[in-house]
């Protein structure tokens, strides 16, 4: 533990930090362009240069690492004059092209020009310029205004995996560049952009469109997939502008998946902006008491026992304050028919450990052997795929993979071995007679991943108990570690087990719903947000869609209610692994939409057997009463384990994740254009090149 | 001077090692410990680019990430950073003039017009033959023999304009040039002939 000076005062750190670590323990700042606290060392810009004493030259603070007795100056004369001296060799070929430059307000490069730049150049050369690149249609490229520090390379080759940018050429030539014009091959894409210190790379759907001063900024939760990422919400008046990640080192870390970040603009279209009811066939707009009223009629129609002939199903964007009332509503109506498992997969019940991602998403880091079984995590979860890869760069740590993946050669950006594709495969591990078993059992925090592909079938609960024995027989799960892990899809997933959103005595899951409605026995459904199922199965069912957009529900929906999407309401979500987190609202929801459980406690007071809450707290209050969990904001409480699963034949087909188009996975990634495109692009693979036409951007 | 790769067009749809060069690669990946095979890309590089008539294509860079498993974009690094890998076609005889300052000082200037004459082109153009690219390039180290160029593998020293067009010549003819000086002196030796020691060589 070397003890250093850094500007009078002393530190002890741990020996290999670097010397900007150490200052930044102190509170101290370096200004510093390549260094990234999650990318590998480059040392190439030269911003972060200190005075180090007895030393013949400034240091880079990024790369130097400590040692017993250093003194370091970082704002002496001889520092201050070599970052003076940096900044002025990046300025040299670096445009003066802010006011039309997206990154303009938000730059590192404009931040520290103002602390250590000159205010004229001594370079009466021509300035480099350099052709724009092709990296797909999320990422805007203006590389005139590159600076070369390879942060966007070491984050496409270390965290994304996609060994495709590089540094092209040399010397003045360098450029930073995929050389073959193709789109990157990540989900991560996005992240480029808030990688780059400048506005090389930009984000292709905010280009031109607001200054980061003129943007209301909203902490919130992502509901894209069942992560949970923390986001922040720009926007401007009641429009979403752009999508950006937060930091929540167990979570996210500071990264997004490019279909949470770039869906926004789907916020705006194909919205519900009003209540509909199906006239003579046609849908017509309608007031909120006509819906109402129209639902109502059909509920009285049904008379006394009404309660077997109506259903609810919970979508997978819905937010557990919403399904709470909806479960309420639909109890005190005596329905027993809810579900939330919208692609049915066979969990939920008493043992919370059956359904959660237990092992959390920061433990993946502990793990040392992994089995993924009926799930892609790269489409299904791209950030628990980016720690999985964390985990595999770190060495010594095997991973096995059953079906999910479209076969042995599907890129998860680490190496795995492909085991089998179906349930047989994991009986063989379950007996001990497969190869893996032995890596299982000679790892000492093992884990399993089941996807919605193992669970979500027929034999789904066979499977589940498969896995429990998996889990059970190597020692997964002990008092500090539980290595059972499920991987929801959905971020209303856990939300709605928490609660017991689930067909009560004698009731009807999704399937048995659906097959109810076609054969007349289950006469009105109320969908909130659920588009996922057999709509063309439903037969004569009276079907109410309270939702946000435009999507399969509504399209079948005989009433329609419009709901707020999750940048229009404060909201709890609960993520796989059972963390709950607030969303908040950064805009109002369009038109007539109302938030979601207020849509409910109005209905129900019309009829007549109001919900005991008028505002969200009491709402809130009254969820924790029913499910505790939901009042431990931000933490993951241990699943409790115990016998679930049904123990029985497992069939013979494949395990299929249920991904097959990462780009149009819900009804706000359908209604995006930006969405569109990408599925175009990624799906159709001979259209993966295009042409930046030789522009550099700045136009001189 | 800007190295742009070939277009779309004229770029080769695959590429494979000959057997005789894919023994030779073999051979360079043998030197290198186990998994360290990716050392091995300069001289494949290099190996690709001499059986493709002295440039590399896109698809000669693909194989060769194939053969050593590492990434495509690491090899277009390193064929994009050396100068010596040439990333569009070049004519048969590829010649690269010295006007490094030594050779400038020496008349490199006469050699470099003497070519374009010759050959009717601009730098970094090749004839309409396909024969001969003509390019200016730092110094090849041949400085005490200044000035000089280098055709494909063969140095050609003490130029002159005359000496200059006599090779592009006997080159055009499809003979081979004496390789080395063109001045008559042996290697590197003095211009007017041995001098060291030679005072002593007559008291024996």
């Amino acid at each position: 533990m070397p003890t250093l000076t850094i500007d009078g005062q002393e530190i002890t750190v741990e020996a290999n930090t670097t010397v900007l670590q150490a200052a930044e323990e102190l509170g101290i700042e370096i200004p510093r362009f390549c260094y990234h606290d999650r990318l590998s060392i480059a040392g190439n810009c030269r911003m972060c240069l200190v005075e180090m004493e007895r030393a013949p030259k400034p240091i880079a603070s990024c790369a130097m690492p400590v040692g017993e007795g250093m003194v370091i100056h970082t704002t002496s004369p001889i520092a201050e004059k070599a970052r003076k001296g940096a900044m002025e060799f990046l300025l040299i070929n670096h445009p003066l092209d802010c006011p039309i430059c997206d990154q303009g307000g938000e730059c590192d490069l404009q931040d520290q020009a103002v602390a250590y730049g000159r205010n004229d150049s001594r370079f009466d050369e021509m300035k480099r310029a350099v052709n724009d690149k092709y990296l797909g249609p999320l990422v805007a490229t203006t590389m005139t205004r590159c600076i070369m520090c390879t942060r966007c390379v070491r984050f496409a080759t270390e965290i994304a995996g996609v060994e495709e940018l590089g540094a092209t050429y040399r010397g003045e030539e360098t450029q930073i560049s995929t050389y073959i014009e193709e789109a990157l091959t990540s989900e991560l894409s996005g992240n480029l952009v808030d990688v780059c210190p400048v506005g090389a790379l930009t984000n292709q759907a905010y280009a031109f469109t607001a200054r980061p001063w003129e943007l209301a900024k909203t902490e919130s939760i992502d509901v894209h997939d069942a992560v949970g990422c923390n986001i922040r919400i720009d926007c401007r008046g009641a429009e979403v502008l752009r999508v950006l990640p937060r930091l929540h080192e167990d979570v996210n870390e500071e990264w997004l998946s490019d279909r949470s970040r770039y869906a926004v603009d789907g916020l705006a279209l194909q919205r519900l902006d009003q209540p509909y009811v199906r006239v003579d066939g046609k849908l017509q707009p309608a007031a909120w008491e006509t819906a109402f009223a129209a639902i109502k009629a059909r509920l009285d129609g049904l008379g006394e026992d009404r309660g077997g002939k109506i259903a609810a199903i919970a979508g997978d964007m819905a937010d557990a304050e919403a399904m709470l009332a909806l479960k309420e509503m639909f109890t005190a109506l005596g329905s027993p028919n809810i579900d939330c498992r919208q692609d049915g997969a066979k969990i939920g019940g008493k043992h919370r450990g059956g359904y959660l991602f237990n092992s959390s998403i920061a433990g993946i880091e502990d793990a040392d052997a992994l089995l993924l079984v009926g799930c892609n995590p790269r489409t299904e979860a791209t950030l628990v795929n980016a720690r999985i890869r964390k985990r595999w760069l770190a060495g010594g740590f095997k991973v096995g993979v059953i079906g999910g993946t479209s076969g042995p050669g599907d890129d998860l950006t680490y190496k795995y071995d492909y085991l089998g594709a179906g349930p047989e495969t994991l009986s063989e591990i379950a007996d001990g007679s497969h190869a893996f078993a032995k890596v299982l059992a000679d790892a000492e925090r093992p884990m399993i991943i089941l996807g919605s592909g193992a669970i979500a079938r027929d034999d789904g609960a066979a499977v589940l108990e498969l896995a429990r024995n998996v889990a059970e027989k190597n020692n997964m799960i002990s008092a500090d570690w539980n290595g059972f892990n499920i991987l929801h899809r959905a971020a209303s997933r856990v939300g709605g087990l928490d609660l017991g959103f689930l067909p009560g005595d004698g009731g009807r899951d999704v399937a048995g719903i659906v097959d109810g409605a076609g054969k007349g026995e289950i006469d009105l459904i109320w969908l909130l947000g659920a588009d996922e199922i057999d709509m063309a199965g439903l037969g004569n069912a009276f079907v109410v869609y309270q939702g946000h957009h435009g999507d399969a529900g509504a399209h079948r929906a005989d009433v329609i209610l419009p709901g707020a999407a999750y940048t229009e309401k404060d909201a709890t979500w609960v993520n796989t692994e059972g963390r709950v987190q607030l969303g908040r609202r950064a805009a109002y929801p369009p038109g007539d939409a109302r938030e979601d459980w207020t849509i409910l406690r109005a209905f129900s007071a019309i009829l007549e057997q109001p919900l005991p809450y008028d505002d969200l707290q009491q709402l809130r209050d009254h969820m924790v009463e029913a499910a505790p969990s939901m009042g431990e904001i931000d933490d993951v409480a241990p699943g409790e384990m115990g016998a679930f699963g049904v123990a029985g034949d497992v069939g013979a087909e494949a395990f299929v994740s249920p991904i097959d188009d990462y780009y149009l996975a819900n009804a706000i990634c359908r209604a995006s254009t930006v969405m569109a495109d990408c599925s175009r692009l990624y799906t159709d693979t001979t259209t993966n090149t295009g042409s930046t036409g030789g522009a550099t951007g700045t136009n001189g | 001077m800007k190295r742009v790769p070939a277009p779309a067009e004229q770029q080769p749809g695959s590429f494979a090692f000959t057997a005789e060069n894919l023994e030779v690669a073999k051979g360079h990946i043998a030197k290198y410990p186990p998994r360290r095979q990716a050392s091995a890309v300069m001289p494949l590089l290099d190996l690709a680019q001499r059986q493709h008539d002295n440039w590399l294509p896109r698809a000669a860079m693909d194989a060769i990430a194939e053969i050593l498993e590492m990434p495509r974009i690491r090899v277009y690094e390193v064929a994009t950073f050396y100068t010596m890998y040439n990333l569009a076609p070049v004519g048969q005889h590829f010649i690269q003039v010295c006007t490094t300052t030594p050779c400038w000082l020496r008349g490199s200037d006469d050699v470099i017009s003497a070519c374009k004459s010759k050959l009717g082109v601009a730098l970094g153009e090749t004839t309409a033959d396909g024969k001969f690219t003509v390019i200016e390039v730092e110094c090849l180290g041949a400085c005490v023999n200044a000035p000089m160029m280098q055709i494909n593998d063969n140095y050609y020293e003490d130029l002159t304009a005359e000496s200059t067009i006599a090779v592009l010549e006997a080159l055009a003819k499809g003979e081979t040039p004496k390789v080395g000086p063109q001045s008559g002196r042996h290697t590197s030796e003095p211009a007017g002939g041995p001098t060291t020691l030679r005072e002593f060589m007559g008291d024996g």
